[in-house]
Formats: structure tokens, C-alpha cells, sequence
């Protein structure tokens, strides 16, 4: 068993495009959402998103590249160039054939499925673009990121819903302790808006139209996001070895499954990943001081997530702060629980838990510290990252200040 | 049985137009409780029928298709909803699908 550590962090998301910026739009409580502005946003109800704005692709890729990458597989390398900078890890030789990639994401080149579909159906076309499918696969992203980087190890793709990049990172986490791989470059990506995207979510008519509100009782539903997160995985030994600079450790993993309700979240299964990754980690809860909670602004997850929470804290429940982040960023569905983690590295190594905003009356629903609108400077130790997903599939992360 | 006159003693005080609504939209919701339309009764609310949440959704998106009107439903707020669309019982239904196709078609 081998302690496992963060030593590399990249993200592109509607708040910043790399983690400097995005950390400091969370610790000033920015929002990052706004009106959409994609084709055919007069045929949908719901106008607003959380955009990856004043992003040129050009300006990060070749032309031969572009014709290969979708949006999503895009982010996915802006967010592992970053973090592979900074962990400073350039695998060659014997470690090169063991590092591999676990990319989180749900649509996939969902762009690239709706343009096309766009050409043949409604265009009439008889005839796509040679690399739709290359560009549209769920794995291209995870691929992508091999290959830019060498990475010849164990690489997939994790597809669970809203859940995806917590359960592609608790793997990553799994296999580097385990020592089936020194290293692992994980996270995810999600570029879900595009017109089929947001009309596909419109209609289970739990969208917000005005904004993502969690925990707050006059909250109406969720908002799209869009970005992605990517982080370098690696033993301590390995990041010490190198002198690499050291920035959380991710100290536990649980995963467990509903088996009841497609939709409709439940309480138990949210409580058995949040104990078992308090069990994983060796923690008690009264040593976390933060989480990241998924937070939709549903009422439903919103209510059952504090209740879980509740539950499985006691006591120390009055003293932990829980944000979602997902007020500011939206929700990026398989790529949420990636960006989500920039917040808890904010809280274990900067001390500062970036806020819930838009927050704007109690829910006696929700009755626990939501850190409403403002951040908040402390000392946090300790950190769980929670990813609820529809399917019943939840995943939680524990990480401690490294 | 008894029912069905009533509902049918109802419908008839109603313009043939309402009358057609009222009807379709015991179709619609038969059909997703898998009923008879027979079987479904004014005052029933949706969870006496055995709708459930998702049921609901698929109900509105159907009665939207067939009357052809938007629906404002946020599944995470009925209460908030209900001055627009009140899904407390089939006739609240009923009632607001006629008020949304009479604005929505005037």
C-alpha cells in the first residue's frame, strides 16, 4: 500500500482557464454562469449555462489537431498540459509503460454527435466529416491525453452519469496505491452544451432558467456547465523522490450503488459512500472541516445530501462547512467532480473554502454550514468530495492537507 | 361505473372542445398509469392512479405533443408551478390544460 499524493492540477472551466484563475474566482464567489450562446438558442427554454468563454481553440491547437478533437477532448488537454507542468512528471522509460489515463465523462463528442446528426438529418447530407467517430468516442479524450504525453500504462474511460470524474480519480487513487501503477494522470471532461445537449436535460424539466441556487430554499434546479479537470496521481515516495511539490493527499475512496431508482437519489446510498470513505481514509468525521458537496440545486439532491451528511457526521454535522461549487461553474455532469476537487485543494491548501452563492433564504431542509455567498478563511485538514449520480451511483473522495 | 356518469354528466354542461380535452387528457394519463381510461376519475390525484414522478414528466411532455402548448412545469418546485399547471388532481389538470390551450392558441 502506498500513500498517494496530488502533485499536478490543470482545469479549463466556465470560472478560469487554468487553476490560478479558477481558485481565484472561488475564493471571490464569482459566478461563471450566463446566457448561452450556442446555435439555436431561440429553440430552447432553458438560455443559461455555465460557458467556456473567450476561448479560441486555434490558439491551442493545429489545424490537423482540431479536425481530431472535439470540444471536450479539447479541455481535457488544456487541463492535462497544466497539471503535467506542474507535477513536472515526464515518464520515459520502464515507468512510462505503467502511467496511464482514467478520464471521467458522460456525453463524450456529444458536439460532434449533434452536428453531424444535424448534417444528415436536417441538412440532408449524405456524407460526414472521416473522423466522426474518432472524434466522438467517449474514450478520445483519455487518448488524446496518452498519447500527447506518453503515457503507455492503463488508460479508460469511466462513464457514470454525474459521477464519472469521481470515480475515474477514486480509481486512479485505487491502482497507484495498490502499486499497479506509480503514477496516474486522472480527471474529466464534459462539453455536453450544445443544442442537443440542453434540450435532452430540458426535458426532465429539472433546469433552472435563472440560475444555480443550491441549498437555498427558493432554489429551482441545476445548471449546465462545461470544462474539464485533470490531475497527476502518484506514490509520495515517487513525488518526494522528485522533489516534486506535494499539493493534497488523497487519503480515500468509496463507491456504492442505490439499486432503486433511476432518478430519485437516496439517502442511504449517499451515507454508505460518505462512511466508507471516511473508513477508507482512516478519518473521523469530526476531523474533516470541508466538503464539497454535489449540490445541484435540485431539490431533491439537495435535501437528501444534507440529510445523508447529517446522518453519518452526528454531532460534528454543526461544525463542517459544505459548499457546492456548482453555484458558481455549473454542473459539468462527468466532468463535475474534477473541477469540484479544485475546491477542496483550495480548502486544504490555501484555507480558504470557496462559498455556496446565489444563496438566498434558509431550508430547513438543509440545515448545515453551506458557507452561503461569501468564502471563508480556516483551517481545514481534511476534505470529502461528494458525486451522487443519476443511476443510483455514488462515489466520495477523501483527501487530507499534504 | 358510477363514475363514468358523472364524468360524463360533467363533460356534457362543457363546449365539445372542453369536452374533447377533458377526455384526451384522461387518456393520456390512463395510458401512462396503464388504466382504463374508465378507471380514472375527476378528483383522483395523480398518486392514487400510480403516477410517480418520472410518470408525471412523461404525462406533461405528452400533453404537450398532443395539444400542442408548453407546459411550465419545474419538477423541482410544484408548489411553485401549481399557479400555472396544478397537478393536485385529474380535473386541476384538466382545467389548466384548457386555460394553456385557450392562451396559447388564441
Amino acid at each position: 500500500m502506498h500513500r498517494v499524493v496530488i502533485t499536478g492540477a490543470g482545469t479549463i472551466n466556465a470560472l478560469g482557464h487554468d487553476v490560478p484563475s479558477t481558485l481565484a474566482a472561488m475564493r471571490e464567489g464569482r459566478c461563471g454562469i450566463g446566457p448561452l450562446s450556442i446555435r439555436d438558442v431561440d429553440r430552447l427554454s432553458v438560455r443559461i449555462g455555465g460557458q467556456v468563454t473567450g476561448f479560441d481553440e486555434a490558439q491551442h491547437f493545429s489545424r490537423q489537431e482540431l479536425s481530431l478533437y472535439d470540444r471536450f477532448t479539447q479541455f481535457a488537454l488544456i487541463a492535462a498540459r497544466e497539471a503535467m507542468a506542474q507535477s513536472g512528471l515526464a515518464p520515459e522509460g520502464e515507468a512510462a509503460l505503467r502511467i496511464g489515463v482514467v478520464l471521467g465523462n458522460s456525453g463524450g463528442g456529444l458536439g460532434t454527435t449533434d452536428d453531424n446528426y444535424r448534417a444528415v438529418y436536417e441538412e440532408g447530407k449524405s456524407r460526414v466529416h472521416p473522423f466522426v467517430v474518432p472524434r466522438l468516442m467517449n474514450n478520445a479524450a483519455a487518448s488524446h491525453i496518452s498519447m500527447a504525453h506518453g503515457l503507455m500504462g492503463p488508460s479508460f474511460t469511466v462513464s457514470t452519469a454525474c459521477a464519472s470524474s469521481n470515480h475515474a480519480m477514486g480509481l486512479a487513487f485505487q491502482m497507484v496505491r495498490s502499486g499497479a501503477a506509480p503514477a496516474m494522470v486522472t480527471g474529466g471532461s464534459e462539453a455536453m452544451l450544445c443544442f442537443g445537449g440542453v434540450k435532452a436535460w430540458e426535458g426532465l424539466r429539472v433546469m433552472s432558467r435563472r440560475g444555480c441556487r443550491p441549498f437555498s430554499r427558493d432554489r429551482d434546479g441545476m445548471v449546465q456547465g462545461e470544462g474539464a479537470a485533470v490531475y497527476v496521481f502518484e506514490t509520495e515516495e515517487s513525488a518526494r523522490a522528485r522533489g516534486a511539490e506535494i499539493l493534497a493527499e488523497v487519503a480515500g475512496f468509496a463507491m456504492t450503488s442505490d439499486a432503486s431508482d433511476i432518478v430519485m437519489p437516496s439517502q442511504q446510498g449517499a451515507e454508505r459512500a460518505i462512511a466508507g470513505a471516511l473508513a477508507d481514509a482512516g478519518l473521523s468525521a469530526g476531523e474533516v472541516g470541508y466538503i464539497n458537496a454535489h449540490g445541484t440545486g435540485t431539490a431533491a439532491n439537495d435535501r437528501t445530501e444534507c440529510a445523508a451528511v447529517a446522518s453519518v457526521f452526528g454531532a460534528a454535522a454543526e461544525r463542517v462547512m459544505i459548499s457546492s461549487t456548482k453555484s458558481m461553474h455549473g454542473h459539468l455532469i462527468g466532468g463535475t467532480g474534477a473541477v469540484e476537487l479544485l475546491a477542496c485543494l483550495s480548502a486544504l491548501r490555501d484555507g480558504v473554502v470557496p462559498p455556496t452563492i446565489g444563496y438566498a433564504e434558509a431550508d430547513p431542509d438543509c440545515p448545515l454550514d453551506v458557507v452561503p455567498n461569501v468564502a471563508r478563511e480556516a483551517r481545514v485538514g481534511a476534505a470529502l468530495s461528494n458525486a451522487f449520480a443519476f443511476g443510483g451511483l455514488n462515489a466520495v473522495l477523501a483527501l487530507r492537507a499534504g | 361505473m358510477q363514475m363514468d356518469k358523472t364524468l360524463d354528466a360533467d363533460a356534457s354542461m362543457l363546449p365539445s372542445a372542453h369536452r374533447d380535452i377533458g377526455a384526451r387528457v384522461t387518456a393520456i394519463l390512463a395510458e401512462q398509469a396503464m388504466l382504463e381510461p374508465s378507471d380514472v376519475e375527476p378528483q383522483h390525484s395523480l398518486a392514487e392512479i400510480g403516477i410517480d414522478s418520472l410518470g408525471l414528466v412523461e404525462s406533461i411532455f405528452a400533453i404537450e405533443e398532443a395539444f400542442d402548448i408548453q407546459v411550465p412545469f419545474n419538477a423541482n418546485d410544484p408548489a411553485a408551478s401549481a399557479e400555472a399547471f396544478d397537478i393536485s388532481t385529474v380535473a386541476t389538470i384538466t382545467a389548466a390544460v384548457e386555460s394553456l390551450v385557450r392562451q396559447q392558441h388564441a
